[in-house]
């Protein structure tokens, strides 16, 4: 088990070396065979990882000592079980179909480039795994941190343009606010606990000698970690920006993966959350706000990803609305759902764009529905998915977290079931606009217009029959299902809590969400089927369409206060007074020097006088017993 | 008797330099000694060296005391690295009476490896000035525009950093029952509370001054603009380690009671610090500078760990004096070749150097997330552990020193994106060829960036007796 779980880590380190230091030397063939198949190969040790330990039950082992000092001790240690294995299984898996789709869609880039992304890709599973696999929490932020790096790398690919590489530094930047939270949570554990292991912090004993302030503390830093990762209010400005990296790295990364990392880290810790009411609160609230404001911003966006990648944020916040309530199996089941649809329609916007020669605005599209039909109709099944309509996969996750929802408060429930509804608007607007209608692009690209090839539209198939059948893993037990996955978790995140719904109740709650869904779905094909948005008119259409002036809003209140302050520090504080006083000293000494130099004028009269005054001031202080006199006399009086 | 050859082979080699005239024998040379030197160090660490032990200034009872515990080792490796790096890697660089400029290198080497050896106060003052002198010279003769008034400040303003601690060795000299100048004297001073404090106040502004702490900066960022970037690197690497060095050598052993009681003021400082520099950082256009402030902030980070009077502190902060000497080398190097190569250190000036030059982009690219301590790499270790003692000391001084992680990213992010990326400047233009000296020694450096963040333990272990000597007891 040791090799095996240690070789679902090292294929994907083996291609970021392969790749990286071979960037100059192989050709684009090897590169994209290589790349590819160590992350296959990744995917079937993780099958073997997972079948393992179906039979023999979760698995920890143990390579080195990370940091082992006589007061704090760090293992490197790995763990398989029921939820990591599953991370382990969409991460290699989503990323094979992945990496098999970028070896085509990247296929223009130069051989050293094409081995430089793929290296990257590969850099960010080795650093996605870790994240899942460290059996502490050091280890996950080692990952956690990684994926930032790859991350950053990735958004911000083709280096020339500034755009992309502001957009890079932003997603870095932001995630390392979460980041120090995540730090925080991790020393305050140290601190209190003396470790950071799972094994020692998730346990009943440990949760026993914190104080509840500590276990609100702990949850708070680590949830802002999550924050950062995952894209919520109020870290969540990053993740449209990083759009502008290749359209596969969008649905690797910032969709199906990386993003979801927060969700990991909280049902990891779902004890220490669940044992702080106030936290799960602010959870709750927090993802749900985050679902609503996204939902709002996408509805108006006319970028193919900016869509999306809006659609993301609400969804993860979806799942924190899950968490928040307690239902991680929910939270887990949607983080599973959401990865094959989200990037499913990721990967089905990049066939778009390639078909259209790198266009994005989707009102320049329409009509595609015949030309690309492949694309087509596996993105319409992406679409019913995240609009949550029964029985594709995104309804069951979606209705989970929405039963729990309710169960908590129906007013978080209500207001899921509006962001629902938005949902389903967005998403068959996009998907309308895209390929219905007519074709409203140039002249040019229409001649151009071409079905994606194989490599890209496999992974579609594949991808769209995950989206179709994937809720089999957690039908409820209400539809006469056995909730598989949540049996998995159980040794996790423990036995489900009853649901105080009626089986009458759910029926009902669910038929009102998949109507309203189903309506709203309808409006927009119906109003996009053959025109795309004009300029926004009204003004919350404007402001929407500006995303509620929120990156304004940060870069005034924020980013410009803090370069003026830096400034400040710089021009006046730096130079005029700190390094002015030190200079003036110096001037000082200089200028003192030049005056007291003239007193020795030769004349006895005046030494005579300064003897005088000398033996006077000494006298003084000697009686005084002042301090300066204590510390010569200290100097002479040896013994 | 090994370490006094191994003291001696730099100071040989310098006089050898002196006397050599042809460029590349002098090349030859100081490289040779470098590597030599290395071997050495390797050798000290490896084994276990007996100390030197002769008299010296019999009078006064000085002994010419050497040895080599945890904290000596780790230093003397940086320094013994930290030099042949900077022969190789600046050896096509050209420079007027090179021979000159070798030989002084290698005297400040050895003053360096003086300090960090010596088991006696006066032998350590010794060659803590030994270290300054060549470094006065080499500044003020090959240095930039201002050099002559920015290296009077840097000598004025550490010089009265040493002479406030000659007289601190004075004092405690004069209060020991044995008058002896050896650090196990000195130990068993008698000093009543009011001594302490003023001892512990004059050792601690000579090294406040070295490392340095806020506000008593000011001299560093113009030393580093100024020097040739050769001894910049000198400086920063290593000699501002003295600084903390002296800190853990003498300050904290001799002084615990008054040292306790200030650490309120001087971690507040430190922090205090640490985002200042930081702040300033963001603002800078010139390369050098910029590096430069990173470096104040960095170190502040080391100088409050050292006063929360942790074994965790501790540990990352032995850590770190290694890491960050490595990391800072490498930007160093960089920062050189970019400016021997284009003639401009403002990074408005540059950009598209990914395009220009990959291999070197990649290096920077590597040195960058050292430098903002990126979990995998050197500098993860030593600032986890020293965050955590600070937390450990105070949540909210930890807190507020950990924005500097964010603060990091913002300037070296910055750094990264105008040098590397973007389209080529007509500076960057003027890169034909690859430095393969330099870049090969980048490589050797990030190759110890990644193994010593990997597999820290080896790290741990040179420097487990200098632990165990202040904590356990």
């Amino acid at each position: 088990m040791k090799l095996i779980i240690g070789l679902i880590v090292l294929w994907p380190l083996i291609g970021f070396l392969f790749n990286g230091l071979g960037r100059n030397i192989w050709s684009k063939k090897v590169i994209a065979y290589k790349a590819t198949g160590y992350i296959a190969m990744s995917f079937v040790f993780s099958i073997i990882a997972f079948l393992n330990i179906q039979t023999n039950g979760a698995a920890t082992v143990h390579y080195f000592d990370f940091i082992n000092t006589d007061t704090i001790k760090i293992p490197f240690d790995f763990k398989v079980d029921a939820l990591s294995s599953l991370f382990l299984l969409v991460i290699t898996g989503v990323g094979t179909l992945i990496h098999l789709y970028s070896t085509a869609y990247m296929k223009d880039e130069e051989a050293p480039h094409y081995a430089r992304y793929f290296a990257y890709l590969n850099l960010f599973i080795f650093s996605m795994l870790l994240l899942v696999l460290g059996d502490n929490y050091v280890i996950m932020f080692i990952g956690w941190e990684g994926v930032g790096l790859c991350s950053y790398l990735l958004i911000g690919y083709w280096f020339t343009n500034s755009t992309y590489n502001y957009a890079a530094k932003k997603a870095f930047i932001m995630n390392r606010i979460g980041d120090l939270g995540f730090l925080l949570a991790i020393f305050w554990l140290v601190v209190k606990l003396g470790s950071v292991s799972y094994g020692t912090v998730l346990t009943a004993e440990s949760l026993a000698k914190l104080s509840t302030t500590d276990i609100t503390a702990i949850t708070l830093l680590l949830f802002v970690g999550a924050m950062g990762k995952s894209a919520q209010i109020p870290l969540y400005t990053w993740l449209p920006d990083a759009m502008a990296g290749p359209t596969p790295v969008s649905a690797l990364i910032h969709a199906a993966t990386m993003v979801t990392a927060g969700i990991y880290m909280i049902t990891r810790s779902n004890i220490l959350f669940s044992a702080s009411a106030f936290t799960q609160n602010v959870v709750a609230i927090i993802g749900i706000s985050t679902a609503l404001l996204a939902a709002t911003i996408a509805i108006k966006q006319n970028d193919i990803k900016k869509v999306l990648a809006y659609s993301t944020v609400s969804q993860l916040g979806y799942m924190f609305l899950g968490l928040g309530v307690g239902a991680y199996s929910g939270a887990v089941f949607h983080v599973i759902t959401h990865a094959f649809f989200k990037a499913l329609l990721f990967l089905g916007a990049g066939s778009v764009i390639h078909a259209m020669h790198h266009e994005q605005d989707i009102r320049k599209m329409g009509g595609l529905k015949s030309k690309l039909p492949i694309t087509h109709i596996t993105f319409l099944i992406g679409c019913i998915a995240i609009a949550g309509v029964p029985p594709f996969s995104g309804f069951f996750s979606k209705d989970e977290i929405l039963a729990a929802a309710f169960a908590k408060n129906p007013i978080y429930w209500a207001l899921g079931v509006l962001g629902a509804a938005m949902t389903a608007f967005y998403m068959f607007r996009l998907y309308a606009t895209t390929f219905l209608g007519q074709f409203r692009g140039t002249e040019d690209q229409s001649h151009h217009l071409h079905e994606s090839p194989f490599a890209m539209t496999l992974p579609l198939i594949l991808l769209a029959v995950a989206s179709a059948i994937a809720g089999a893993i957690g039908i409820p037990e209400l539809m006469g299902g056995h909730h598989w996955l949540s049996h998995q978790l159980i040794p996790i995140i423990g036995e489900a809590k009853e649901a105080h719904l009626s089986h009458q109740m759910e029926w009902l709650l669910m038929g009102i969400s998949v109507t309203i869904a189903i309506i709203a779905l309808l409006l927009a094909v119906n109003r996009y089927k053959r025109q795309a948005d004009g300029e926004p008119q009204t003004a919350v259409g404007k402001f929407l369409y500006n995303k509620w002036h929120i990156d304004e809003l940060y870069d005034q209140a924020i980013v410009q206060p803090l370069n003026k302050f830096a400034g400040f520090l710089k021009k006046n504080v730096e130079k005029n007074i700190i390094d002015g006083t030190v200079n003036g000293t110096g001037k000082l000494v200089q200028y003192s020097a030049r005056k007291l130099r003239l007193i020795q004028n030769g004349q006895v009269g005046y030494y005579i006088l300064f003897i005088v005054i000398g033996i006077i001031v000494l006298f003084l202080c000697w009686f005084n017993d002042i301090a300066i006199l204590r510390f010569f006399s200290l100097l002479t009086n040896k013994s | 008797m090994f370490l006094l050859i191994f003291l001696l082979i730099p100071i040989l080699a310098a006089i050898i330099l002196f006397l050599v005239k042809k460029e590349s024998t002098g090349n030859a040379i100081a490289i040779g000694a470098g590597l030599l030197s290395l071997f050495g160090a390797v050798y000290i660490i490896t084994n276990k060296t007996e100390s030197f032990d002769v008299s010296w200034l019999a009078a006064i009872n000085s002994r010419f005391l050497l040895q080599a515990d945890g904290l000596a080792k780790i230093l003397v490796l940086l320094t013994a690295i930290t030099f042949p790096s900077i022969f190789i890697a600046t050896n096509k660089n050209h420079i007027q009476n090179k021979n000159s400029f070798l030989g002084l290198m290698l005297l400040t080497q050895a003053g360096l490896m003086g300090v960090f050896l010596a088991g006696d106060a006066l032998l350590f003052y010794f060659f803590w000035e030994l270290a300054l002198i060549p470094v006065y010279f080499l500044c003020s003769i090959w240095g930039g525009e201002k050099r002559i008034a920015i290296t009077f400040k840097f000598f004025i303003y550490t010089f009265l950093g040493s002479l406030l601690m000659l007289i601190g060795i004075v004092l405690l000299y004069s209060n020991t029952t044995d008058h002896s100048f050896l650090l196990s004297s000195f130990k068993n001073a008698h000093l009543t509370n009011a001594q302490q404090l003023s001892a512990f106040a004059l050792f601690f502004i000579a090294f406040a001054i070295k490392m340095p702490i806020f506000p008593l900066h000011t001299w560093q960022p113009d030393a580093y603009e100024q020097s040739p970037t050769a001894v910049t690197m000198v400086l920063s690497a290593v000699m501002v380690k003295m600084g903390l060095y002296g800190v853990i050598r003498w300050l904290l052993p001799l002084f615990p009671m008054a040292a306790a009681a200030h650490s309120n003021m001087v971690i507040t400082l430190s922090v205090v610090g640490i985002l200042y520099a930081s702040f300033i950082a963001i603002r800078q256009d010139d390369m050098k500078r910029l590096i430069a402030y990173s470096s104040i902030a960095h170190i502040g980070l080391m100088s409050a760990a050292l006063f929360t009077n942790t074994s965790i502190g501790m540990q990352g902060v032995l850590v770190q004096l290694f890491s960050h000497g490595i990391n800072v080398l490498g930007l160093w190097i960089i920062a050189d070749i970019i400016e021997q190569q284009t003639g401009t250190r403002s990074m408005k000036a540059l950009g598209g150097l990914a395009k220009q030059q990959p291999t070197l982009a990649i290096l920077l690219v590597g040195f960058a997330f050292a430098n903002i301590a990126l979990p995998l790499t050197n500098a993860f270790v030593g600032e986890f552990l020293m965050f955590n003692a600070l937390f450990q000391f105070n949540p909210w001084m930890a807190a507020i020193a950990g924005v500097s992680v964010v603060l990091a990213a913002i300037y070296t992010l910055n750094m990264v994106q105008k040098i590397a990326y973007g389209e080529i400047s007509q500076a960057t233009a003027k890169m034909e060829m690859p430095n393969n000296n330099a870049q090969g020694v980048l490589i050797v450096l990030l190759a110890i960036v990644f193994i010593t963040g990997i597999y820290p333990q080896p790290l741990f272990n040179i420097t487990a007796d200098t632990l165990q000597q202040m904590f356990v007891k």
